[in-house]
C-alpha cells in the first residue's frame, strides 16, 4: 500500500489514509506537539519530571518532550523519574534499558526505590499484605507508584509531571469508570489531570493523550528505542484487560471508534469537573502520618505500612 | 504457500501453512486482532494490505505493553 502524501510505502493504515515512515513520524510528532501546545501541558518556567518505566509509552514521551522544549527553545529544565518496586526478573531490564536511553539522549535520571522508602521490595511485601488485606499486587503497586512518583516530582521541585498516558489507556478508563458509575474518577481524567490544583501534587500531563497504542509501539519501532516486552510477573487479567480487548475488537470493526470515546468524553469533561469540585466536600487532607495528600486522615501508603507493620509482628 | 513466523516474545519459528493472499488474511486465519500487533518481514513494516509470498518471514510484534 503506497502513503497518502507521497509514493513511498506506507507502514500504517489510519482512518483518513496511509502513511510511510517520514510522514507517520511527522504525523505522530506534531499530533503530540499541538496537544502540549493546545492544552498548555508545559509552561516557559515550568521543571519537568517524566514519569518513566523503559516501555514504550515512557520513552516516546521522554523523547518528544525534550524534542519539544529543543524545537521551541524553552530552557525548561527536563528528568526522568524511575519507580523501582522491587519486582524480580522483571524491573532490573527496564531499569537498564531506561538507564541506557537517558545517557544516549542526556536526561537526568532519578530512581526512587520502594525498598528504600518502605524497607520492602514489592515481592516481599505482597504475601503479607495480602495475607492480611487480600490485596492484589496491583493495588499494591498502584498505590506506590502514585505515592512515590508525587513525592519524588515534588522533592526534585518538578512543577509538572509528564506521563505517557495514550489514547488506548484513556478510552479504557473512561469505559471502567463508566461500568462502574465512577463520576468522582473520571473527573480526573483529560490531558490535564486532577480537578483543582494544590500545593503537594505536582500537575500531571498527558502528551500522549491522542495517541493509540499501535501509533506509539510504531513510532518507538521506527525510531529504533529499545523497548523490552518482558511481561511484569503479576500483571493480571482483570477489567482493564477486558475493557482493552472489546475496545480492540470495536476498533477493529469500526475504525475510529476510541478516538470518538475520547471526543465525546471532552466535551463533557469540562462539566463533569465542575460538578465535582461543587459536590466535593471534604477537600484534600494532609496524611497524619506522612505529610503526603490524602483522602482520607491517612493516606493509602501508611495504612500499607501499618499492615506490613503488623504481618511482621504476627510472623516473629 | 508456507509462511514463517515468529512472536517477539517467544524464540522459535513456527511454519505455517497459508492459502490466501494479504496480511489481514493471515490475522484473520490466526484469530489475531490487527490492532494489537505489528507485523515486519526483513525489518519492513507491512500494512494489512500487503501481499504475502511463499517462504516468507515475518514477527510479530505486540502492540500491548506487558506491564
Amino acid at each position: 500500500m503506497q502513503c497518502s502524501k507521497c509514493s513511498g510505502k506506507a507502514v500504517i493504515q489510519l482512518q483518513h489514509g496511509s502513511l510511510c515512515k517520514i510522514h507517520f513520524l511527522n504525523y505522530f510528532e506534531e499530533k503530540v506537539f499541538k496537544t502540549i501546545k493546545k492544552y498548555k501541558l508545559i509552561d516557559r518556567n515550568d521543571r519537568i519530571c517524566v514519569a518513566a518505566s523503559g516501555g514504550k509509552d515512557s520513552l516516546t514521551v521522554l523523547y518528544l518532550t525534550k524534542k519539544y522544549l529543543e524545537q521551541y527553545d524553552l530552557k525548561t529544565n527536563l528528568f526522568a523519574l524511575l519507580i523501582d518496586e522491587g519486582i524480580a526478573n522483571y524491573r532490573k531490564t527496564t531499569i537498564k534499558d531506561l538507564k541506557t536511553f537517558c545517557k544516549e539522549h542526556k536526561i537526568k535520571l532519578v530512581i526512587a526505590s520502594a525498598k528504600e522508602e518502605f524497607g520492602y521490595t514489592l515481592d516481599r511485601a505482597y504475601p503479607i499484605i495480602n495475607k492480611e488485606t487480600k490485596k492484589k499486587p496491583c493495588n499494591i503497586c498502584g498505590v506506590w507508584r502514585r505515592y512515590l512518583i508525587n513525592k519524588y516530582a515534588r522533592k526534585n521541585k518538578a512543577t509538572k509531571l509528564v506521563t505517557g498516558h495514550n489514547l488506548d489507556d484513556e478510552a479504557q478508563a473512561i469505559i471502567m469508570n463508566t461500568f462502574k458509575a465512577n463520576t468522582s474518577l473520571s473527573a480526573h481524567l483529560g490531558p490535564v489531570s486532577g480537578i483543582e490544583d494544590h500545593d503537594l501534587f505536582v500537575q500531571r500531563v498527558k502528551p500522549l493523550y491522542f495517541c493509540a497504542e499501535k501509533e506509539t509501539r510504531l513510532y518507538c519501532l521506527l525510531k529504533g528505542f529499545q523497548v523490552d516486552f518482558t511481561e511484569c510477573p503479576y500483571a493480571q487479567e482483570g477489567l482493564r484487560a477486558k475493557v482493552r480487548d472489546m475496545l480492540n475488537d470495536f476498533e477493529n470493526q469500526y475504525k475510529g471508534t476510541k478516538q470518538s470515546i475520547i471526543n465525546s468524553f471532552l466535551e463533557v469533561l469540562p462539566l463533569i469537573k465542575e460538578h465535582q469540585i461543587k459536590i466535593n466536600s471534604s477537600p484534600l487532607n494532609i496524611c497524619k502520618i506522612c505529610q503526603e495528600p490524602a483522602n482520607q486522615e491517612i493516606c493509602n501508603t501508611c495504612k500499607l505500612k501499618e499492615v506490613l507493620k503488623n504481618g511482621k509482628k504476627k510472623r516473629v | 504457500m508456507n509462511i514463517l513466523i515468529k512472536r517477539e516474545t517467544e524464540q522459535k519459528q513456527k511454519n505455517i501453512s497459508f492459502s490466501k493472499n494479504t496480511v489481514k488474511d493471515l490475522l484473520e486465519q490466526l484469530k489475531i486482532n490487527p490492532e494489537t500487533v505489528i507485523l515486519t518481514r526483513n525489518n519492513e513494516v507491512l500494512t494489512e494490505d500487503d501481499v504475502l509470498n511463499d517462504k516468507d518471514s515475518l514477527e510479530i510484534l505486540n502492540v500491548v505493553s506487558g506491564g
